[in-house]
């Protein structure tokens, strides 16, 4: 049988808002959530494949550049990808070599969290950022909690949960 | 798909595929549509040296890492060893040593083989001229399922060496200033013996397929991206290739000494950078035959050919081998990059075999330190070729300077070369087809330059390519990638 969820961060946290994924990752890890295996790397690499190909569930946590803000959350299908270097490999092409090679039937998930600062090196998250990351956490935890995806994924951006939308 | 446009005019590919990172090709064509020009700009981010100065010396080796996703191992070490130095303790502990060495040679196993099996073999398996949908890993990992697997798992090993030797995946910290801060313990040094012959295996697969191919197409590949160049790499004090400690020594397109067993403190007597105002990124070349005779390339093929010989028994026959087939040394196929490589992959697969077998990394005298020095130079044989570090430190332990040169600037000019020669064969008129679009890819591709200085997040990775006339005027475009095409 396999575990129940892996949920992996990625992008360079000495890039600024590129450290959204393993901020992310850091989070949820520290909130001990049963069944749920927290990773983080600087990029999606082939060998999260396989990693992946023994969970149930991956959800990919990374920084969006311009996608809607505060997040996106969306499925993830296989898919062969033109457009990826192998050395750094999109969740699509990812979970096409998790399906293709490792015949698992892992499912995908996406959360794209909105960055503005990129281009510099640094090691905090713009003021920005750590707003949608707090609102992709509210998000995030009773969805990984109850893995209550479906439910997630009629959620638009802008149509958060109830404890996302609670801001302080 | 063909554009035809009016010349003069500019070709602009952006970023090329599958090479980490992100760049752009540009052919400049003349007022004949003949090539005139082709240049690789490479979006190189040059923050690092001012966003370290100020830090602690001791905190550089795990800083640096924050450079590149792709190869942080390898700035991890050539910081560590330049922090040896500033602490004097150079000279480290067997220990310290070996699994620094068995780190760097994790390193080595997992990045050649990632290169290999998931970004070169769909081109010798399909050709140049497959389908680009189905000319990449997916494709591979439907037509050669064992194949695919085989680099995952390679890769999978390599990258549990890195985890075991310096701590963790990200951000590891086991190399520092006069040594380690841990040894191996019996029972993780057990499971990685438990594989080693089986990771033995697939690396000489590995190396037959690219032995193969290359042999195969030997009269096709010398024409293609083929350039006479001079060679750079660390080198034993023997002649023996060693990929973590040595001094420089470069030789010419013939073979030659340019200069030999230079201690790489003393690298900027020998090498000096030179700024195009066209390319972030600098152009590299021997000082003593000037920018324009100078360049030289680096990496596994460089290796190959600066060195006499090599210390592991089945890499050694293979360096025979490639040296015999393709000519004699030097070779300057830069296809050839392949085949060296997994001579490289399965030396550090022997290499790690050795270590593994030896008691010394189970050793607890981990640290050693020495008289303390405001200046230092750390160089390594990244994957991709030689690594420079070299820092200064205040008496306040401070980093106030800091200068790297990076394996893939030193094949700047290289890179260009090659995508210059390609273009001049393969573009005629202002056609410009998938072909030639894959084989300008393939031919940057065979020195595995990372890119990833750039930073990259969801929505970013495609392949655009853009008409540019004279004026700078964008004439066409067109995108690829990311799974889907999108114009």
């Amino acid at each position: 049988m396999p575990n129940r969820m892996l949920f992996i961060g990625y992008g360079n946290p000495g890039r600024l808002d590129d450290g959204l994924g393993p901020a992310c990752a850091a989070a949820i890890e520290q909130m001990h959530i049963p069944g749920v295996t927290v990773d983080a790397d600087y990029q999606l690499t082939v060998e999260t494949a396989a990693t992946a190909a023994q969970h149930q569930v991956v959800v990919f946590a990374d920084a969006s550049v311009a996608g809607p803000e505060p997040f996106f959350f969306r499925a993830v299908e296989p898919a062969a990808s033109t457009g990826f270097s192998t050395h750094v490999i999109e969740p699509e092409a990812l979970m096409a070599m998790t399906r293709d090679l490792f015949r698992a039937e892992t499912k995908g998930y996406a959360i794209g969290i909105r960055g503005y600062e990129f281009n510099a090196f640094g090691e905090t998250l713009s003021a920005k950022a750590q707003e949608n990351l707090a609102a992709a956490l509210r998000f995030l935890v009773p969805v990984l909690r109850d893995s209550s995806f479906n439910v997630a994924l009629t959620k638009g951006a802008g149509e958060l949960p109830a404890e996302a939308r609670n801001r302080s | 798909m063909a554009i035809a446009v009016p010349s003069p005019q500019k070709i602009v590919i952006e970023p090329v595929t599958r090479i980490e990172g992100h760049g752009k090709v540009t052919i400049l064509l003349d007022h004949e549509k003949k090539v005139k020009q082709a240049r690789l700009h490479i979006v190189e981010f040059r923050g690092f040296e001012r966003f370290i100065q100020g830090r602690p010396f001791w905190e550089v080796p795990v800083l640096v890492q924050r450079l590149c996703g792709i190869c942080p191992v390898s700035h991890h070490l050539a910081a560590a060893k330049a922090m040896d130095r500033i602490v004097g303790g150079e000279n480290l502990t067997p220990t310290a040593e070996k699994m620094r060495r068995l780190m760097h040679y994790g390193q080595m196993l997992q990045s050649h083989a990632l290169h290999f099996f998931h970004l070169v073999s769909p081109d010798l398996l399909f050709g140049f001229d497959a389908d680009p949908t189905t000319r990449n890993i997916i494709g591979v990992a439907k037509r050669f399922p064992d194949l695919a697997v085989q680099g995952v798992m390679l890769r999978k090993y390599g990258q549990e060496i890195i985890k075991a030797t310096a701590g963790k995946k990200i951000h590891g910290t086991g190399a520092i200033p006069g040594g380690v801060n841990k040894n191996l313990p019996i029972a993780e040094r057990d499971g990685f013996l438990k594989d080693i012959e089986q990771i033995l295996t697939w690396s000489r697969g590995a190396l037959k397929i690219a032995r193969d191919y290359t042999v195969e197409h030997a009269k096709d590949l010398a024409g293609f991206g083929t350039f006479d160049s001079n060679h750079v790499s660390l080198i034993r004090a023997d002649g023996a290739m060693d990929l973590y400690h040595g001094n420089l020594r470069a030789i010419d397109a013939r073979g030659s000494k340019i200069f030999d067993q230079v201690d790489y403190q003393r690298y900027l007597e020998c090498i000096a950078e030179e700024v195009r105002p066209w390319s972030y990124m600098k152009f590299p070349f021997i000082k003593s035959l000037g920018p324009e005779q100078g360049w030289y390339r680096v990496g596994p093929l460089a290796r190959l050919n600066t060195c006499d010989v090599i210390d592991t028994p089945e890499a050694e026959a293979a360096r025979q081998e490639f040296v015999k087939l393709l000519g004699g040394a030097p070779v300057n196929v830069s296809m050839a990059y392949h085949w060296a490589r997994m001579i490289e992959l399965l030396h550090s697969a022997e290499k790690i075999r050795t270590l593994l077998n030896d008691p010394d990394l189970q050793g607890t005298d981990l640290v050693v330190k020495g008289t303390r020095r405001e200046e230092a130079v750390g160089l390594i044989e990244a994957p991709r070729g030689t690594l420079f570090h070299h820092y200064r430190v205040n008496e306040d332990d401070q980093v106030v300077r800091c200068n790297l040169i990076v394996s893939t600037t030193n094949n700047n000019t290289p890179m260009n070369r090659a995508v210059e020669d390609v273009a001049r064969a393969y573009l005629s008129g202002a056609e410009v087809t998938e072909g030639l679009l894959n084989r300008i890819e393939v031919a940057i591709r065979a020195y595995d330059p990372c890119l990833s200085c750039a930073t990259h997040a969801l929505g970013q990775m495609a392949l655009i390519v853009e008409v540019v006339d004279c004026g700078g005027q964008l004439l066409d475009r067109k995108a690829r990638g990311g799974g889907t095409d999108a114009e």
